[in-house]
């Protein structure tokens, strides 16, 4: 089964690169946008068919590995298939 | 003193730290990152500066995981002293040997020159040999170098005087050159025997080749 595990920088926590790419759109004029947050995806592909049981150790995979929680969130998903 | 300077893929600031502290007369063995054990006897851990496994993810995310660290990151529980020199610090964040975490540089370049320190606190093992407020020229070269650590984070380290340098002018005056929080460049842990600094001490222990005010910060380790 895929799961899509998205994380990006806390609140409050500034994002440089986010930050380099709004005034990148805004001297583009796209003066609309307000905000820019740049997190990354990882999509695993985990072998099971039970979605409780995925969730349960992609958090500690997240908790571990994938996602510094001192300054990251982190969300899991599973897309639809 | 026996001087372990942990090897991972990716690491490129090991042969410059066993020359720093071969130069000052220490005995210094590699140790490869499949190692289990430290060498008997080791009296000080470094790792060393470079981009281990690629930085991928995370700079040292992966590296905190290595065989070698487990033994590294025991040694340090113990009381073992412990030096992490730019990735070596991000390991140490990253393995939690020391609070905080380490971001993207603010201006998101890689940052590679000299730059000046001040000494915040020295009733420390490592600064031991400079004075408090003393300014010392220091080579950083990193991409993701902007120390981050919360508020309350921040006072215990002060509370504790775990905040060991921070980046400042030739004149003392802070000169924030990645974002770091306080303009902090390098931290202690609270029982003061693991040290990491983002600034490359072993790449200033000559002043032929610009400064040599590194030299003063690693002979802190030494009986």
């Amino acid at each position: 089964m895929k799961v899509i595990v998205n994380i990006q920088l806390k609140n409050g926590v500034l994002d440089p690169q986010g930050k380099a790419v709004h005034h990148a759109l805004a001297s583009l004029k796209f003066d609309e946008v307000g905000d820019v947050r740049i997190g990354k995806q990882i999509i695993l592909d985990v072998a099971t068919d039970d979605q409780a049981k995925a969730k349960e150790r992609v958090t500690v995979m997240c908790e571990e590995l994938l996602a510094n929680t001192v300054i990251e969130d982190y969300t899991i998903e599973f897309p639809a298939c | 003193m026996l001087v372990a300077v942990a090897v991972f893929p990716g690491t490129n600031c090991e042969i410059d730290t066993k020359y720093a502290f071969e130069k000052l007369g220490q005995e210094v063995v590699l140790v490869f990152h499949k190692e289990e054990k430290l060498p008997e006897g080791t009296d000080l851990v470094v790792l060393p500066g470079g981009f281990s496994y690629g930085d991928y993810l995370r700079s040292a995310a992966i590296a905190k995981f290595s065989p070698i660290m487990k033994a590294v990151i025991e040694f340090a529980q113990k009381g073992g002293k412990v030096l992490g020199i730019c990735n070596g610090f991000q390991m140490l964040v990253e393995a939690r040997l020391l609070p905080g975490a380490m971001k993207r540089n603010e201006n998101v370049h890689f940052i590679s020159q000299f730059h000046h320190l001040k000494v915040i606190a020295n009733d420390n093992t490592f600064l031991r040999k400079c004075s408090v407020g003393e300014l010392l020229n220091i080579p950083i070269a990193h991409g993701e170098g902007s120390y981050y650590i919360d508020e309350a984070g921040l006072k215990t380290l002060y509370a504790n005087h775990q905040v060991l340098l921070t980046y400042t002018d030739e004149n003392g005056n802070t000169q924030n050159p990645n974002g770091s929080v306080d303009s902090i460049a390098g931290i202690c842990n609270e029982a003061k025997n693991v040290f990491g600094l983002m600034p490359h001490p072993e790449r200033a222990i000559e002043a032929i080749l610009g400064s040599d005010d590194g030299v003063k910060m690693l002979r802190g380790f030494l009986d």
